[in-house]
């Protein structure tokens, strides 16, 4: 943060005492921390696929909890740096979901005379009727409608606090389950828009969503010089997911830093010292879950066109607690915390529980355990959660507040870094 | 909006009367929108009377019962540790449960006389009532009190966990599909009809359990000395804890008198739905933190209110608009009430918004 302003710190501190001096040695020179790991990380999982199978079931879990992870890092910026309980991240992914579903899919089988719209887009979409987008400008779509949808949902809670937010977040989240489920009754020529405009466009029968079918098939990420991704070959899904966490993670630690990502920060700790220190309450606020929120439709986009569907199903409160618990069980406001309690859930989840079914044979128990697998998971939530309070990898700032005896020196102040 | 409510009271007094206005007519608007519309409608429409209406706000208020009961046991819990105890809406199935079994295990059938059925559901509320206290007390002792002092989020995971453990209980003991229980009571008969508005069985009871209840517990956290240091903790557990109050036991009896409600509210609503499942706690559990949130989180009477409000809602989005939209319906009035009115309905100020 300010190396010249440490060094009279100290000047004026000499000899400071053990403890200080003890954890002082305990943490790594800053280019470990925002180079070295993630140069080795990015290589490790760069190279992973090359050890599986093209369509390894496990490199298709990788993928996922990569998404997954992009979500974690978006919900990150609202409850970890500005400290605005979200219980209703799912509202993001559902907007993003059915952006690629409304652009990138048959779904809206009568437009332009039933041959479809095709913008940028080739092989097999684009030849088939309905709405068909390259998936990088669906990518842009979703930014721009989920960052609306975050500022929206943000809006109500401005006057809110503590767990008030957590649940008009919860409110908002909802309603938008609800509508996805029961979007199949909503008939777009029913909205008197522009004297049955839509009718014209869309045909009579045009629904708002799929419901529970599911809008299915949704297309194949579709990247420029590259032929469209495959289900069976779960690889370009990886790298893509990968690049987007990298993506991500660079944004992420370049806002933790800034002057917003600090404002963020100053407003969790002490909202009224931050507004009478001058930062705009309102903007921070917004601006946090506009950010957040485009993060989360990001990913809601290619788990669209990654799982093949977009159905009303997906978006149940369930999917905000585990995103949720992937930034708690990780470390509140912690990057790279987050980072890994969205891959230790993803992985219980998705591989460790299902490969659990076997064991009470093995150890001749006759046992089903997929009956249980809820219980296993919430008991290794509660297991976890009392072992690591504080998360897997606790952000710098909040360790300090947590160690007891921690001496609020000047020269603690400025080794933490939020 | 601290900062901005502060100066308001000085010189930006109109603007501060202009918001005081809007909450007050506003939040009356908003609640009286959806029945008054019914009403006229009902008036104008060849039914010509408010029968209907009469009956869908007593059959709201036997489900708002229900609600309000579960609704106190998250305002306690939260008043006393600002946590949202996720795990409650399980705990409330959990009475569901032990009711059904209980009462099949002692031999209460359609048939036995009025008297015995009495007694009989007297004890099965007893038990269930302890069964769900016990619980609550359970899970606050080995998923929260380790965890005081943590990040305030932390327990916040364990409640999701001891939810997801106690759905699998309920899962494993009744099966994946909803279970039809013998219907005592005869929850649907009609018992008196006043004016085309007819009251039946199950209003009664739900009525009849949660008044006494209600009271009681009102008193309860009033009167004794118990319930004072519990609303001592609650207004600052350090102060609490320096005039001798022992703040863990506290926390614990607040725990179990929340577990008891939600026991209560578990055999009304297996007596009155007569339909049970391993996931009702979980929709039970949103809608009843809904309610709570509603009146204004830490507050009494403000969770039965919201309970009852939302149980009125719900009665009238099911009846009259469409069953599948009535939970999204529910949440835009939390939302109109939370924007005309930031602290819930009856909000106190609690120690985080303080």
């Amino acid at each position: 943060m300010s190396a010249p302003a440490d060094e009279p710190a100290a000047a004026a501190a000499p000899a400071p005492p053990g403890k200080t001096g003890m954890s002082r040695r305990s943490e790594l020179p800053w280019w470990v921390e925002k180079i070295l790991v993630p140069v080795v990380f990015l290589l490790f999982a760069t190279m992973l696929p090359f050890f599986f199978d093209p369509g390894s079931a496990f490199i298709s879990t990788c993928a996922l909890a990569l998404a997954y992870t992009v979500m974690a890092l978006g919900l990150n910026i609202i409850v970890g740096f500005a400290g605005l309980l979200d219980l209703g991240f799912v509202a993001f992914y559902a907007i993003g979901a059915y952006t690629i579903g409304w652009l990138g899919s048959g779904f809206f089988s009568q437009v332009g005379n039933e041959e479809g719209w095709h913008i940028f887009v080739s092989g097999f979409a684009e030849t088939q009727p309905g709405i068909h987008v390259n998936f990088l400008l669906v990518l842009v779509a979703a930014l721009v409608f989920t960052t609306i949808a975050g500022m929206l949902i943000g809006l109500p809670t401005l006057r809110l606090r503590g767990d008030y937010i957590a649940i008009v977040t919860l409110a908002f989240g909802e309603i938008i389950g609800r509508a996805a489920v029961n979007g199949d009754e909503l008939k777009l020529s029913g909205f008197p828009i522009v004297g049955g405009g839509l009718e014209n466009v869309f045909g009579p029968d045009q629904t708002i969503t799929a419901g529970r079918q599911g809008i299915t098939p949704v297309d194949k990420v579709d990247l420029p010089g590259m032929d469209p991704f495959k289900s069976l070959e779960q690889r370009p899904w990886y790298w893509l997911a990968l690049a987007m966490v990298a993506v991500v993670l660079f944004v992420n630690f370049r806002l933790r830093d800034s002057r917003l990502g600090r404002a963020w920060i100053a407003l969790r700790e002490d909202e009224v010292a931050a507004v009478s220190m001058g930062v705009p309450a309102v903007k921070t606020k917004l601006l946090a879950y506009g950010t957040g929120a485009a993060f989360g439709g990001f990913a809601g986009a290619y788990l669209g066109s990654k799982n093949n569907t977009v159905n009303g199903d997906q978006f149940q409160f369930f999917f905000s607690i585990f995103i949720l618990g992937m930034v708690i069980l990780g470390g509140l406001g912690s990057i790279w915390g987050t980072v890994l309690g969205a891959i230790t859930l993803t992985f219980i989840n998705f591989e460790l529980l299902p490969r659990m079914s076997d064991w009470p044979s093995k150890v001749g128990l006759d046992f089903d355990v997929s009956e249980i697998n809820f219980g296993i998971y919430g008991f290794l939530l509660v297991i976890m959660m009392i072992m690591r309070p504080q998360g897997l990898l606790p952000e710098r700032r909040r360790k300090m507040e947590l160690t007891e005896d921690a001496e609020t020196t000047d020269d603690t102040l400025y080794t933490a870094r939020a | 909006m601290e900062a901005a409510s502060v100066p308001a009271s000085g010189p930006g007094a109109p603007r501060k009367t202009f918001w005081d206005f809007v909450s007050t007519y506003g939040l009356i608007a908003v609640l009286a929108a959806m029945p008054a519309y019914f009403a006229i409608s009902d008036l104008l429409s060849d039914e010509d009377n408010l029968s209907r209406l009469g009956n869908n706000l007593v059959d709201g208020m036997s489900n708002g019962a229900i609600w309000a009961l579960v609704a106190i046991g998250y305002t306690l819990v939260y008043g006393i540790v600002e946590l949202i105890n996720f795990a409650h809406g399980e705990v409330f199935m959990i009475g569901s449960f032990t009711t059904a079994a209980f009462f099949g295990f002692i031999g209460l059938t359609q048939d036995t006389s009025a008297v015995l059925l009495f007694f009989g559901l007297l004890l099965t509320l007893f038990v269930a009532m302890a069964a769900s206290g016990m619980l609550n007390v359970m899970i606050e002792r080995v998923g929260y009190r380790p965890l005081r002092g943590a990040p305030k989020l932390a327990p916040l995971i364990t409640a999701v966990g001891f939810s997801f453990i106690l759905q699998n209980v309920g899962l494993l003991w009744l099966g994946g599909s909803p279970e039809g229980i013998p219907d005592l009571i005869r929850a649907q008969k009609e018992l008196i009809d006043i004016g085309g508005v007819s009251i039946s069985n199950g209003d009664v009871l739900s009525i009849a359990v949660t008044i006494p209840l209600l009271l009681v517990m009102t008193q309860f956290i009033t009167r004794s000395r118990l319930g004072k240091a519990m609303r001592a903790t609650a207004q600052d557990p350090e102060a609490a804890r320096l005039m001798g109050i022992n703040v863990d036991t506290t926390i614990s009896l607040t725990f179990l008198l929340g577990g008891i409600l939600a026991g209560s509210a578990g055999l009304i609503y297996a007596l009155y739905q007569t339909t049970i499942w391993y996931f009702q706690g979980f929709t039970a559990g949103l809608v009843a933190f809904t309610a709570a949130v509603m009146g204004g989180i830490g507050n009494l009477k403000g969770a039965v209110l919201g309970g009852f409000i939302i149980g009125f809602i719900q009665q009238l989005s099911d009846n009259r608009i469409a069953p599948e939209w009535t939970n999204a319906i529910v949440f835009v009035y939390l939302i109109l009430i939370m924007v005309f009115k930031p602290s819930g309905l009856l909000g106190e100020q609690t120690r985080d918004a303080g």
